[in-house]
């Protein structure tokens, strides 16, 4: 979004950590932020006269955090949440830039809808938004939309997300049209008669509680076929929220035959598992749904090997009442944009999965490449995108404090170590 | 002195029921349990009385909430009430009202605006009772949600089991049908495991739920070897209206291979108790000699279901009396 | 009336059924004992023999916990003296409680075992102690409620005053002059291990 950079007072941050592995540092550096762009980066920088200085003492500069998966809700639903909102939860979650899904009302599967999000996504000024489109007309899995028209309207991508493309020959001409534009096809892998009616993963959770599962074979059986496809075809996959271990092997396998496939999960997956929906809990309602703690540890050990590239965190909100139903008519869905990076830091480097470098890979330098996303990171000359956060504050989620209009979350009341501080978009603090 | 219940008294005298709510029997303690099923023992005289009426429950007010069709459940809970001098209002709620954009915390609210002190509710959907039971202040009672939890029919079973066999600790049981859909097996299966039953579940694999052994039960597809050492067989009901064809190739199929009939009863012990949680699909879960046999106990679990839930009804009513301890 | 019951009448919260004597609260007296007991049970049978001229068509009704134990022994001793038996019955009186709704949790119910017809007999209702007179009023209603018996008259071990109610005994063991503040429990073998009738005084246990 070049052109509209806002001509704001030079800022110093000093006395941070930076970790940015992409420009292979992690280590005691200030920042100068001029016209918007990353003037300079140097162990020491001296303020001069009218440069605003942010103390970073204590804290990471990290590279802002970039969403692959989010839905906005708008237009159609602007009582679960608007472009203002999830553009304010996301400043408030570190995020720079996210990539809204295109199941609204209407869909957004054709040009104009592409430019009516970004238009009104530049209106509120606050992230930078990259739009998914729709890989079908109407996202009804019949006929593709006119990808080129999309792409050109400024879709990072697209997808039928909410929803899978099942039929095998429609997912073949996709992955082939898309390698014209060098941008990857997002699938949402479920097979609907698998998981016809399901609600929560099948398993001792869903026997107990006498719901319907959805077998973790739902997704996997997708995803291989999927992959038997992109070897056929060339084309580039992008595995959206990946929740148990098959997929994780599946996936692996095929990056080692060099397949060009790329996935996510999502923080929830990371630190929940479904017991999280014991008592009927419908904020821990989310499809795929949280499965068991082997699926948990094998998300992990897959982000860790890096078979799983990013994180993203499906930030699905709901209103109050719709979420406050019985747990077979609820939505899906989690509110995951403010509790991202606390659930991260609290699921990933706490227990020692993880280190900052890797996190900084998954939550902002892996998506950003994979959404397109040109000059992302701390180096000079590049726009100034970053998240000041502090490692150890701790902090406890309450709901009610959400600026997204979403507050189904199943963190309500969690303690959380890592909290953002300050979110920098083009150099003016967002969040 | 001699005391006709057969439960220990003992084991009761100090128990207390301290639940606002009944919603299954997987969050009751084994003595809630026994505190339940010797208070039903108790309650079993009333209904032999000509005058089959005390006045415990007088001034309160009872909603049967129903969500689903049900005769027999509605009846018994009405009847419970009823012997208690509670008044009773009975709703059959249906479901579609909800899509015209009331929810049913709508109307749960609008039910608490009459001041009512218990609600009944049955519902198609797995949860309800505890979602209602979370936002109101009434006591819920669970008469049936989806699959999850149908405490009072488990509660019968286990008094009419009591009660035929003199004890349930150490008995040998099986749940013969359809375990997938059923929510009287899961509230027998909390039931009976932790009053020291053990329980065996069989069924074709398709109406087996993921991981059912995880409950702790014995699984078999087995039929034959399933009845060989119960001393108490419990069919579910096959449940047509709520199957998809895919689980079951044909209702020929599952009489001819799961179905209990003479022939196959050849196989149990001698003094068997035949329990069905009604309504009987005769000729296809059950043959109607078996159904009418000198093993069936399924007109004795009728009967043994209104002292269970004045039982019921009583100790949720006392819960959430206001007060503190007795003045006399 | 129980012991539990009077002992719950001076605010002390017990768990329904258990037998519960507070630290502070010091035995003052035995009133009875086990052959006092037994000298009183004598002699009230042979009070509802004459009283009634003989035993037919006569039922007894022990109230439970302790009025059912006693219901049985003064039959024992109606026995002895008739060498015939009267019918016996427990009737349990929590349904018929005034305070149900202002007590939580609600107390154990206990089965009513009266396996007999009572309309046309004439009943002797049983109980240890006659306070209040509360529980007596729950009997008669539950009684009322069975049947229509000719008479129903009253048996008690203890009489120790303060009613509440216009209700008085046909059958007192002993008559004990009481303070409010004080304490009267009965312990029967059968339940309690040992036959005695104790007197507990609140006001010692307040000055200590």
């Amino acid at each position: 979004m070049a052109g509209e950079r806002p001509m704001s007072k030079p800022l110093l941050i000093v006395g941070g950590t930076v970790v940015d592995p992409a420009a292979k540092r992690d280590g005691r550096f200030d920042v100068l932020i001029e016209d918007g762009l990353i003037a300079d980066v140097h162990p020491s920088l001296k303020a001069l006269d009218g440069v605003d200085v942010i103390d970073a003492k204590g804290k990471l500069v990290l590279p802002g955090f970039v969403d692959l998966h989010v839905h906005f809700r708008q237009p159609g639903r602007e009582d679960k949440e608007t472009i203002e909102t999830g553009s304010q939860a996301a400043a408030r979650g570190g995020f720079t830039a996210v990539c809204p899904m295109p199941n609204t009302d209407p869909v957004v599967d054709h040009g104009g809808a592409v430019e009516w999000v970004t238009h009104e996504a530049r209106r509120v000024g606050l992230v930078d938004v990259h739009p998914i489109g729709a890989l079908t007309k109407g996202q009804h899995g019949q006929e593709l939309t006119d990808f080129g028209e999309l792409f050109d309207a400024g879709c990072a991508a697209l997808s039928d997300d909410g929803k899978p493309l099942i039929n095998p020959l429609l997912m073949r001409r996709a992955l082939e049209y898309s390698k014209v534009f060098g941008r990857p096809v997002i699938q949402h892998a479920e097979d609907p008669s698998l998981s016809a009616g399901g609600v929560i993963h099948e398993g001792v959770v869903s026997t107990t509680l006498g719901l319907r599962g959805i077998p973790a074979e739902s997704e996997a059986t997708i995803v291989a076929r999927d992959l038997a496809l992109v070897a056929l075809t060339g084309g580039w996959l992008h595995v959206a929220h990946v929740s148990c271990a098959e997929s994780v092997e599946l996936i692996r396998h095929a990056k080692r035959q060099g397949a060009h496939v790329t996935c996510e999960v999502t923080p929830h997956h990371l630190a929940l598992t479904h017991e999280a929906v014991e008592g009927f809990r419908t904020e821990a309602k989310v499809n795929p749904p949280l499965r068991g703690d082997d699926d948990r540890l094998a998300l992990i050990e897959g982000l860790k090997d890096g078979t799983i590239d990013c994180i993203a965190t499906d930030h699905a909100p709901h209103t109050d009442w719709e979420k406050d139903a019985d747990f077979d008519t609820a939505p899906f869905g989690i509110s995951g944009l403010e509790t991202a990076f606390g659930v991260c830091v609290t699921t990933l480097i706490e227990a020692g999965h993880l280190s900052w470098g890797q996190l900084v890979q998954s939550l902002s330098i892996n998506p950003s490449r994979i959404a397109g996303i040109n000059g992302h990171g701390l180096v000079k000359g590049q726009p100034a995108n970053l998240t000041l956060v502090d490692p150890k504050a701790t902090w406890i989620v309450d709901p009610k404090q959400f600026v997204s209009k979403g507050t189904n979350t199943p963190f309500a009341g969690a303690r959380l170590s890592g909290r953002v501080v300050k979110t920098i978009r083009q150099g003016t603090v967002i969040g | 002195m001699p005391d006709t219940a057969v439960i220990a008294p003992e084991a009761v005298q100090t128990a207390q029921w301290t639940k606002k709510d009944l919603l299954g029997l997987r969050e009751l303690s084994a003595d809630e349990i026994r505190l339940l099923l010797a208070t039903a023992e108790s309650f079993r005289e009333i209904s032999l009385r000509p005058i089959k009426k005390v006045p415990a429950l007088r001034g309160k007010t009872v909603v049967n909430l129903f969500f689903e069709p049900s005769t027999r459940t509605r009846t018994s809970f009405e009847l419970a009430a009823k012997r208690l001098s509670a008044d009773i209002l009975n709703i059959a709620a249906s479901t579609s009202s909800m899509t015209k954009g009331e929810t049913i915390l709508d109307t749960i609210k609008n039910l608490e605006a009459l001041k009512v002190d218990i609600i009944v509710i049955r519902h198609a959907a797995a949860g309800v009772p505890q979602m209602i039971a979370r936002h109101a202040r009434a006591s819920v009672i669970n008469a049936g949600d989806g699959a999850h939890e149908h405490p009072t029919q488990a509660l019968l079973d286990l008094l009419t089991i009591q009660e035929k066999k003199g004890r349930i600790e150490g008995l040998q049981v099986t749940i013969l049908g359809d375990l997938a859909h059923s929510r009287v097996a899961r509230s027998n299966i909390w039931g009976l495991t932790k009053l020291g039953a053990p329980v065996t579940v069989c069924g074709p694999p398709t109406l087996m739920p993921a991981q059912m052994e995880q409950l702790g039960v014995t699984v078999t597809f087995d039929v034959n070897e399933a009845i060989r050492h119960a001393d108490v067989l419990m069919l579910l009901r096959i449940q047509h209206e709520r199957q998809e064809v895919t689980l079951v190739p044909s209702l020929r199929e599952y009489r001819l291979r799961y179905g209990i009939d003479r022939d196959r009863l050849k196989f149990a012990k001698p003094d068997v108790l035949i329990m069905h949680p009604g309504p009987i699909n005769r000729g296809v879960e059950i043959d109607s000699s078996v159904a009418d046999g000198p093993h069936s106990v399924i007109l004795d679990q009728v009967t043994n279901g209104v002292a269970v839930r004045m039982a019921a009804l009583y100790l949720v009513a006392g819960a959430s009396n206001g007060g503190g301890a007795a003045d006399e | 009336m129980s012991a539990q019951s009077s002992s719950k009448s001076e605010q002390l919260r017990v768990p329904a059924g258990a037998i519960f004597v507070p630290a502070s609260a010091r035995e003052k007296a035995k009133l009875l004992d086990e052959d006092a007991i037994r000298r009183a049970l004598v002699r009230i049978a042979h009070e509802i023999i004459e009283h009634n001229k003989g035993t037919d068509r006569l039922a007894l009704i022990g109230i439970r916990t302790r009025g059912a134990v006693l219901a049985q022994r003064l039959a024992k001793e109606i026995e002895t003296i008739e060498r015939k038996p009267p019918t016996v019955g427990a009737l349990d009186i929590t349904l018929y409680r005034d305070d149900l709704s202002r007590i939580a949790p609600n107390p154990v119910v206990r089965a009513t075992d009266i396996s007999f017809d009572i309309t046309d007999l004439r009943l002797v209702l049983v109980d240890d102690v006659l306070f209040t007179g509360r529980t007596i009023r729950a009997a008669l209603d539950a009684l009322i409620d069975l049947g229509r018996p000719v008479a129903i008259q009253l048996a008690v071990l203890v009489d120790r005053g303060h009613r509440d109610l216009p209700i008085r005994a046909d059958y007192v063991g002993k008559n004990i002059p009481t303070s409010l503040k004080e304490r009267v429990e009965v312990r029967l073998q059968e339940t309690d291990g040992k036959d005695e009738v104790i007197i507990f005084g609140a006001e010692e246990a307040s000055n200590a």
